[in-house]
């Protein structure tokens, strides 16, 4: 009975070990080819570690490429996303979780929708609605798109978290004479904290990750997202692998560091929904 | 009661009127926004497809009626990404659905370090799906890439090949890409959902003398099945329409061989600049997920009207 128990034990860790290796040996490549010199990249092409690393692809990326600007239009791009669509999905997530009113079907019917559709389909539409508005090839008019198109989620996980705080907590504060904003405001909201990191958190690594409307929208490289830089780079020079994967890391840095700050809540947040449901 | 009905009934009109329209304040601001970037644009996308619109030709713009789908039922490509969607789909949802309902049982289990495990099996969800896609292409590429020389030596490829360029292997890249991109996603919803079961069941039905896969299967899975046929359902559709992976990894080369309805529609629109047909395919494609969501919850309901 004990070693058939040691013997699961092991095959349980060591099952996990698989999942970790499968995990993070993609990344671990992109680092492994972004320090090989490039003398090295095709002789030493299957090897696991070079016999001799360097940063000379990262301070080319950082010095002499565009990528400082995609970065710089990234940051800029997903943080202001991440925070209007916290602000935004606080406000609705709240209205959602604590009153009762006659249109929050309604509501949460239009929320729904808008997960159904493919956003491919809205690729056309929304150029043509932007383009003369001067909101093509800007940053404004991403922020724009992303936010409206990561408000519906993130309002049912702010919803999700302000029905995990007790009522009682803002009707005493509005007992004693403070409105119900007030209250939210002052009471509610920094008890979300862990909920409001992990909204921004997900909203950012979705901001950062973007692709079509990227694209679609931006075609210059002074606007131009890390996504959409990146995809220019590889077309145009695809043969200096190094440099591609060095910038492929810069990218992946941002929207990690914010994951692995979060990832907590998150699952915390889906199963304080799931219990609800 | 009837004085709180009554101090209820003599609050001034203007109070009346900000308490009832407080929730529509709160939730104004993204409701407004929903509706000016998403919903007009949806309508409007609509209209498109029977409209010819093309953003090069200015005289373009004119109703057309059914024009755009009579040209698609005749589009040898479309039918071909159609089966392509399928393949696509099905072989993608599986898989991430099986890897990650083992994964989040092994999550369940408590253990020494399972919250930095946990951390670093769920990081691919983290990756930005360009740079997934960009990746993988680079793992198969054998230029730089060590996954055809690993197969070639296992024997499961006669030469280190890309199986990106191969039109038979092809749909494969991709779909093993958003699988490792993927599993996360099932395995932290079907954890969530595993760590709501009560604890107490499971001893119970040990005392009973239930053994590991009694137990799996008459608590376990019964808990489990509403959250998982709605993210097996949500999943389907968001992974048809799912097509950065492809659109970075093969373009829907060779010969058209990854092109999914997705990646075709983009195709028409960003490279053809046919927002019209563009719009007709993305219509079919929304007609067609829409009558697989009600399948899936009217078969739900039965199943559960039965059960």
């Amino acid at each position: 009975m004990r070693t058939s128990k040691l013997l699961l034990t092991v095959a349980h860790r060591l099952a996990i070990l698989a999942y970790i290796v499968v995990a993070l040996f993609p990344l671990f490549w992109l680092l492994k080819v972004s320090v090989t010199p490039n003398d090295l990249l095709y002789s030493e092409g299957v090897r696991m570690w070079p016999s001799r690393a360097t940063f000379e692809h990262y301070t080319f990326v950082i010095a002499h490429s565009a990528f400082p600007t995609f970065f710089k239009n990234s940051l800029i791009v997903a943080g202001s996303t991440a925070v209007a669509v916290t602000i935004l999905a606080s406000l609705a997530g709240y209205a959602m979780s604590r009153f009762n009113f006659r249109a929050k079907y309604w509501i949460v019917a239009l929320l729904l929708i808008t997960q159904m559709f493919p956003l491919v389909m809205l690729v056309a539409p929304i150029f043509k609605m932007l383009s003369p508005l001067g909101l093509t090839n800007s940053l404004t008019g991403l922020v724009i798109v992303y936010t409206a198109f990561n408000v519906p989620f993130a309002t049912f996980l702010m919803q999700s978290f302000f029905d995990g705080i007790p009522k009682d907590l803002e009707e005493a504060a509005m007992i004693d004479g403070a409105t119900q904003f007030v209250a939210f405001r002052q009471i509610i909201l920094p008890l979300t904290l862990p909920g409001i990191a992990a909204t921004l958190g997900f909203v950012f690594t979705a901001a950062w990750s973007e692709l079509l409307f990227a694209l679609m929208l931006i075609s210059g490289n002074d606007a131009a997202t890390f996504p959409v830089g990146l995809l220019t780079f590889v077309s145009k020079f695809s043969v200096d692998f190094g440099q591609m994967m060095a910038a492929g890391i810069l990218a992946l840095i941002p929207a990690c560091l914010f994951f692995l700050l979060i990832q907590r809540y998150l699952v915390q947040g889906l199963t304080a929904g799931a219990v609800k449901g | 009661m009837t004085i709180v009905a009554h101090q209820k009934a003599a609050k001034p009109l203007r109070k009346r009127i900000a308490d009832a329209s407080e929730p529509y304040l709160y939730s104004a601001p993204a409701l407004i926004l929903i509706v000016t970037v998403m919903l007009v644009p949806l309508v409007l996308g609509i209209s498109y497809a029977f409209r010819d619109i093309q953003l090069l030709n200015p005289f373009s713009g004119g109703f057309i009626g059914l024009d755009h789908f009579r040209a698609l039922s005749e589009d040898q490509a479309f039918f071909r990404a159609l089966r392509n969607t399928l393949w696509w789909t099905g072989a993608s949802v599986f898989l991430q659905f099986f890897f990650g309902l083992i994964l989040a049982l092994l999550l369940d289990k408590p253990f020494a370090g399972r919250g930095l495990a946990q951390a670093l099996v769920f990081l691919p969800w983290a990756v930005p799906s360009f740079l997934a896609g960009l990746n993988w292409a680079w793992l198969f590429n054998p230029v730089i890439g060590p996954l055809p020389h690993w197969m070639y030596a296992l024997g499961i490829m006669d030469a280190p090949n890309n199986i990106l360029s191969d039109p038979h292997l092809a749909m494969w890249g991709p779909i093993v890409a958003n699988v490792w991109w993927g599993i996360p996603f099932f395995a932290i919803t079907l954890l969530a959902a595993l760590q709501a079961i009560p604890r107490d069941l499971y001893e119970a039905a040990s005392i009973d003398g239930a053994g590991p896969v009694q137990r799996f299967l008459s608590i376990t899975l019964p808990f489990l099945a509403p959250t998982i046929a709605i993210t097996i359902l949500l999943r389907t559709v968001w992974i048809s329409n799912f097509a950065d992976l492809i659109v970075v990894m093969t373009n829907g080369g060779p010969a058209d061989r990854t092109q999914i309805v997705a990646s075709y529609i983009f195709t028409q629109a960003f490279k053809r600049l046919d927002f019209g047909y563009a719009s007709a395919i993305a219509l079919v494609l929304l007609v067609l997920l829409l009558a697989y969501s009600m399948l899936i919850v009217v078969l739900r309901q039965t199943l559960l009207n039965k059960g």
